[in-house]
């Protein structure tokens, strides 16, 4: 009986070596240990054993039970083994071909321009303030200091709806609508986004509709080096540390000083085609605003002083982005506007 | 304004200063100097020459041989196709190697048989403009008036190498609409002396007043006339210097009368003008305004129609002159003049604009009354303009001015403190340094304990208050010295309003859905104006329109999205997924402000998923912007309160559009861009969407409080219902919610069939309903009761069968 299951375990080890995959590991396992298979056989035989003879037996059983089981496990683990890795074979595709994609639209330039400029200034303190498009021509004018017989007022082609009533010229009267809220009492830290409409003819500079952003600042103790000192901020966060600015005269009925506003070209000062050979490029105007706004505001002028400052979106986009035609900012023509989808 | 650096220089000392660094300095003080043009750079090899003979040319009827002495021991051979070229003139001669202004090079050449050595030139060749040149030359080669010297440079001799700067002058720096203005300027920015003219011109026994009584009827449309009277005149052609200096400032040379108003026009920024004495009409000049409908012919031979706005100087009945717009045919100054009347004059600048405007009529005259001329230079500009017609056009002046009305010459004074100027600029100025800088500006100034007085010339009407003394200090002192500083005192902290923050939620959800922003124009043509608007309104229009296509103001962003997607479409780029935020205006009558709404709108064609090699293509459908506008109020927390409605706006496709709904109140449609549309623009099959931006931004919800991560498992029963085809899901959706009560925790439609397998007229739509218990393991008996009560509803309701 001993020689019988000795004979038994040395045929499945071999059997369970032979096995090429898991049904016929699994097989063996039937035939071995399976209830009609031998090794239960020689257990259901020990009942005609001695009292002596039958532990000894059943212990052997059980020996040879174990090795044949542990066998098997064995045998399963390396042909599952085996089998992930043919699965895994079958399963592997060309990883070049394109992914399934995810639509992913973009951010108009001008939005850009104006959201990176609002943040920028939100960051300073400011809050943005908006206003309407279609302007009393009191807040577009007037109140800034450009009564109706004024001769700057042909230096603003205006839309006019009635006389009283026109499409505002730049995004100055929210600065008047916000100082009149604030009702004689500062600071008061702003920056106006929108839309600005002028009689222009659409050319490649010209566009009867843009968009402006200003900024104005009312407080006790404002100076003309805090209106230098912002710019500068502005100047090296929109176009790059190394940049500076530079003042120049000018004039506008609603500051004074008036002040245009250089920033230094990218090439350095050596003069190329964007700076026209100056080293310098014109971004905005600017200047201490004047005295009867404030008055005309609600505004104390002995007390308060401030600065403000306006620039065209168009213009900085264009700068920052390298964009030849104004009218690309309102043709909506996608070969332009998706390249603008890349986060910065 | 265009400044002749060799006429400045006679003003204030430019030595040491190239024009390039005057531009720049001038620039950097606050006149922008736009460009300086050297004409003679582009030029070179061109002298005076003297035509010693003229013949005709023996083989061409419209060419001249001529000997001309260029200053050599030799005359040359110049073949000349010029009309007016004759012997005994002095020339401009391009000889042979010469370079004319578009590196246009002087060759020896043949022409018909006889030799040419060089060119004789015109003044548009030597890079003067048309407009500009002399009547008398415009069509022919130029004569020197005066001796010059055969072989001399020509180019020097017609001031040609002088340097021009443009001046961009803003509004308020009108003073600098004149030479000696322009001088006041340089000479504070070089702090150097002003030279100036002191005109004094040698006058007759005979009284002026004798000749000319002079009345001003409108004292406030002209405060001040002035008139001198100058005789014996011989007319003829001004010297070159005078010719050259006003060509280089923009204006046409004449006759040496007319060029003499002109140059002290330019020179004092007064506007002058000569009246032909004997042509007057009579002995007196009346400042009246005009009659309404009066006729009057000006010089450039127009009759013009006068309205009472309008002043006009007469001879005491009709109009002899347009008060400082122009003077009138009948008083004009020609080639037999021989007595003269100067006038010298203040006219109001609104009464010349008007009139200006009315006519049409802008000239460098009527520009500087508009600004408002120095009452200082009034009288010296007429005496000016008197002693060089003695000198030039050899002319008797009658003794004094005839002068009507008063102006008086009132300096202003303006003080500001030490203190506040340095706040104002954030500097640290001594009171030294402020002196100094009015001192060369040549302002007197008073100083008192820490307060500067200046006494601003009149010169300098631009300057009024404190703020404009700033301006001066700064500008002089130079912006660069400013230092850069932020304000002071505590910031609070900026942000967003929480309406702007989901203006750019919403925006960051589309472009993250697969939108590209468009920007379109909000003034659009009469029909675009009212298509698709959600409200029925007259557009709002422009006064003054550019064009038909932007005379009204939008009411939806629609119309021009859809040109933007055509746009789009028709250069190859069929699939286009387009959205805008923006205002529309809707008309609150007449003289009240629009009401300004802020819409959003998107426009979808072509294929909206398309991953080719593993055989996905889906197009754009209703559903697509549907799902987007769902998805979009979900982002915004109003998901909840948003329905759907079968509708049929104008525009749309009837049977593919839904009205939106926010609670009760209409906030815009998603629907299919009616084919015929569609066709009609050019574009591809669209679907579109506009939606009440603000309305929806107003509603957002800003708290957000967690609710409980289910801990009990959830049951899930599929329905799948037989109705009719009439039968909208959502009709259904409601019954079922409302059957389900609280256990239902959600519904969603997973099958709709219609077809063969249908019974005519019906429908088969599946839903898919999850039942659970936050608080507890539901039972499969709990969830039949409650499903059976839906199954019971719809039946009841709805007439839903369970599909067999
Ligand atoms: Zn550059």
């Amino acid at each position: 009986m001993e020689q019988k299951l000795k004979e038994l375990q040395s045929q499945a080890l071999e059997k369970i070596a032979a096995a090429a995959n898991l049904k016929e590991l699994n097989d063996v396992r039937v035939a071995y240990l399976g209830k009609k298979g031998p090794v239960t056989e020689v257990l259901k035989g020990m009942g005609k054993l001695s009292a002596e003879e039958r532990p000894k037996m059943g212990a052997l059983v059980n020996v040879v039970r174990e090795t044949i089981s542990k066998s098997i496990e064995e045998k399963q683990e390396l042909l599952e083994a085996a089998a992930i890795e043919q699965q895994l074979a079958q399963e592997s595709i060309d990883v070049t071909l394109p992914g399934r994609p995810v639509k992913q639209g973009s951010h108009h330039p001008l939005t850009r321009v104006a959201e990176e400029i609002e943040d920028l200034f939100i960051g300073m303190g400011y809050t943005v303030a908006e206003g309407p498009e279609v302007e009393q021509d009191f807040y577009n004018f007037e109140a800034l200091n450009l009564p109706k017989d004024h001769p700057a007022r042909d230096m603003q082609d205006t839309f006019y709806i009635t006389p009283e009533l026109l499409m505002r010229t730049h995004t100055s009267p929210v600065q008047v609508r916000t100082m009149q809220k604030h009702e004689g009492r500062g600071p008061v830290k702003i920056i106006c986004p929108g839309k600005v409409y002028r009689r222009d003819s659409d050319d490649a500079t010209h566009s009867h509709q843009f968009a402006q952003i200003e900024g104005l600042v009312v407080g006790e103790n404002i100076r003309m080096s805090d209106l230098k000192g912002t710019l500068d901020v502005f100047a090296k966060k929109m176009f790059g540390e190394d940049r500076e600015i530079r003042l120049r005269p000018s004039f506008f009925p609603f500051t004074e000083p008036s002040v245009e506003v250089d920033v230094s070209c990218m090439c350095g000062g050596k003069g190329c085609s964007i700076c026209k050979g100056t080293g310098w490029i014109e971004v905005l105007g600017a200047g201490m605003v004047h005295p009867n706004v404030l008055e005309m505001a609600g505004f104390d002028s002995n007390k308060y002083t401030g600065f403000a400052f306006g620039m065209g979106q168009e213009r900085i986009a264009m700068l920052k982005y390298g964009i030849d035609d104004i009218r690309h900012f309102y043709t909506n023509d996608l070969r332009f506007l998706k390249q603008f989808s890349v986060h910065e | 304004m265009f400044v002749s650096y060799k006429w400045l220089a006679q003003y204030v000392d430019l030595s040491g200063q190239t024009p390039q660094e005057l531009a720049e300095k001038i620039t950097h003080a606050g006149i922008e100097v736009e460009g300086v043009e050297i004409p003679a750079t582009e030029m070179k090899n061109i002298v005076v020459g003297y035509v010693k003979t003229r013949e005709q040319h023996p083989n061409a009827d419209k060419l001249s041989k001529c000997l001309v002495d260029v200053g050599e021991e030799e005359p040359v051979q110049i073949i000349c196709g010029a009309k007016n070229v004759g012997a005994g003139q002095y020339v401009a001669v391009a000889k042979t190697g010469a370079v004319l202004p578009g590196n246009f090079k002087i060759k020896r050449a043949k022409l018909r048989g006889e030799e040419s050595n060089g060119m004789i030139c015109s003044l548009s060749e030597l890079g003067i403009e048309s407009r500009l040149t002399p009547k008398e030359y415009a069509e022919g080669i130029f004569n020197f008036p005066n001796d010059v010297t055969p072989g001399e440079d020509a180019l020097a001799a017609l001031n040609r190498d002088d340097a021009i700067l443009e001046l961009s002058l803003t509004p308020n720096r009108s003073d600098a609409l004149s030479m000696i203005g322009v001088a006041y300027e340089v000479a504070a920015i070089l702090d150097r002396d002003v030279n100036l003219p002191a005109p004094n011109p040698t006058e007759s026994e005979e009284k002026a007043s004798d000749a000319i009584q002079i009345r001003i009827d409108t004292p406030k449309d002209n405060p001040i006339y002035i008139a001198r009277v100058v005789k014996n005149i011989k007319i003829g052609p001004s010297p070159i210097w005078m010719q050259t200096y006003l060509m280089n400032a923009g204006v046409r040379p004449h006759n040496n009368v007319v060029d003499i108003t002109n140059y002290v026009l330019m020179e004092y920024g007064q506007p002058l003008h000569a009246f032909d004495l004997d042509r007057l009409g009579s002995n007196e000049i009346v400042v009246r305004r005009a009659s309404e409908g009066e006729k009057f012919v000006t010089l450039d031979d127009t009759e013009r129609t006068l309205s009472a706005d309008q002043l006009v100087i007469t001879n005491g009945k009709e109009p002899v002159a347009l008060a400082g717009v122009m003077g009138g045919a009948n008083s004009e100054v020609h080639d037999g003049t021989v007595n003269v009347l100067i006038e010298s004059a203040y006219f109001e600048g609104q009464i010349v604009r008007a009139a200006s405007k009315a006519h049409s009529l802008r000239s460098e005259a009527s520009a500087r009354f508009e600004k408002g001329v120095d009452p200082a230079r009034i009288q010296a500009a007429c005496d000016r303009a008197a002693e060089l017609m003695v000198e030039l056009a050899s002319g008797t002046v009658l003794s004094g001015s005839v002068i009507a009305g008063e102006l008086a010459i009132e300096s202003k004074r303006v003080s500001i403190t030490l203190e506040k100027l340095n706040m104002r600029l954030g500097t640290d100025l001594q009171m030294g340094d402020v002196e100094d800088i009015f001192r060369r500006l040549q302002f007197e100034t008073e100083t008192n304990g820490n307060e500067i007085t200046v006494t601003v010339p009149t010169r300098r009407g631009d300057i009024t208050i404190a703020e404009d003394l700033t301006e001066e200090v700064a500008r002089l002192y130079g912006y660069d010295h400013i230092p850069l500083t932020l304000p002071e005192g505590t910031v609070k902290p900026g942000s967003l309003t929480s309406y702007q923050l989901g203006r750019r939620v919403v925006r960051r959800y589309l472009e993250g859905t697969g939108f590209n922003q468009a920007i379109t124009y909000s003034l659009t043509s009469a029909k675009r104006a009212s298509e698709f608007a959600l409200e029925h309104r007259a557009p709002v229009a422009l006064s003054m329109p550019m064009s038909e296509e932007r005379a009204y103001l939008r009411q939806s962003l629609i119309p021009h999205l859809i040109e933007a997607a055509a746009y789009n479409n028709a250069r190859q780029i069929p699939s286009v997924a387009l959205y805008e935020t923006g205002s529309i205006y809707l008309n609150e009558g007449e003289n009240v402000q629009p009401k300004e709404e802020e819409r959003l709108a998107g426009i979808v064609t072509g294929v909206w998923h398309e991953h080719l090699w593993q055989g996905e293509k889906k197009a754009v459908d209703f559903f697509t912007v549907k799902g987007i506008v769902e998805g979009l109020t979900a982002r915004i927390g109003l998901a909840e309160r948003i329905t759907f409605q079968k509708a049929a706006p104008a525009g749309f496709h009837p049977g593919r559009t839904a009205e939106v709904l926010l609670d009760s109140e209409s906030i815009g449609f998603v629907g299919q861009l009616h084919p015929t549309i569609s066709k009609e623009m050019d574009v591809k099959e669209a679907y579109l969407f506009e939606l009440k931006l603000d309305v929806l931004l107003n509603a957002s919800r800003e708290d957000l409080a967690y609710t409980a991560i289910p801990r009990h498992p959830f049951i899930s029963r599929d329905i799948a219902l037989v109705v009719d085809s009439t039968v909208e899901a959502a009709a259904l959706d409601a019954v079922i919610k409302q059957a389900g009560g609280t256990l239902l925790t959600s519904v969603r439609v997973f099958d709709v069939y219609e077809g063969e397998r249908m019974e005519e007229g019906k429908k088969s739509v599946a839903f898919a309903l999850t039942y659970a218990d936050p608080e507890k393991t539901l039972t499969d008996e709990e969830v039949t009761a409650v499903h059976e009560k839906v199954l019971a509803a719809l039946k009841e309701q709805a007439g839903a069968d369970l599909r067999a």
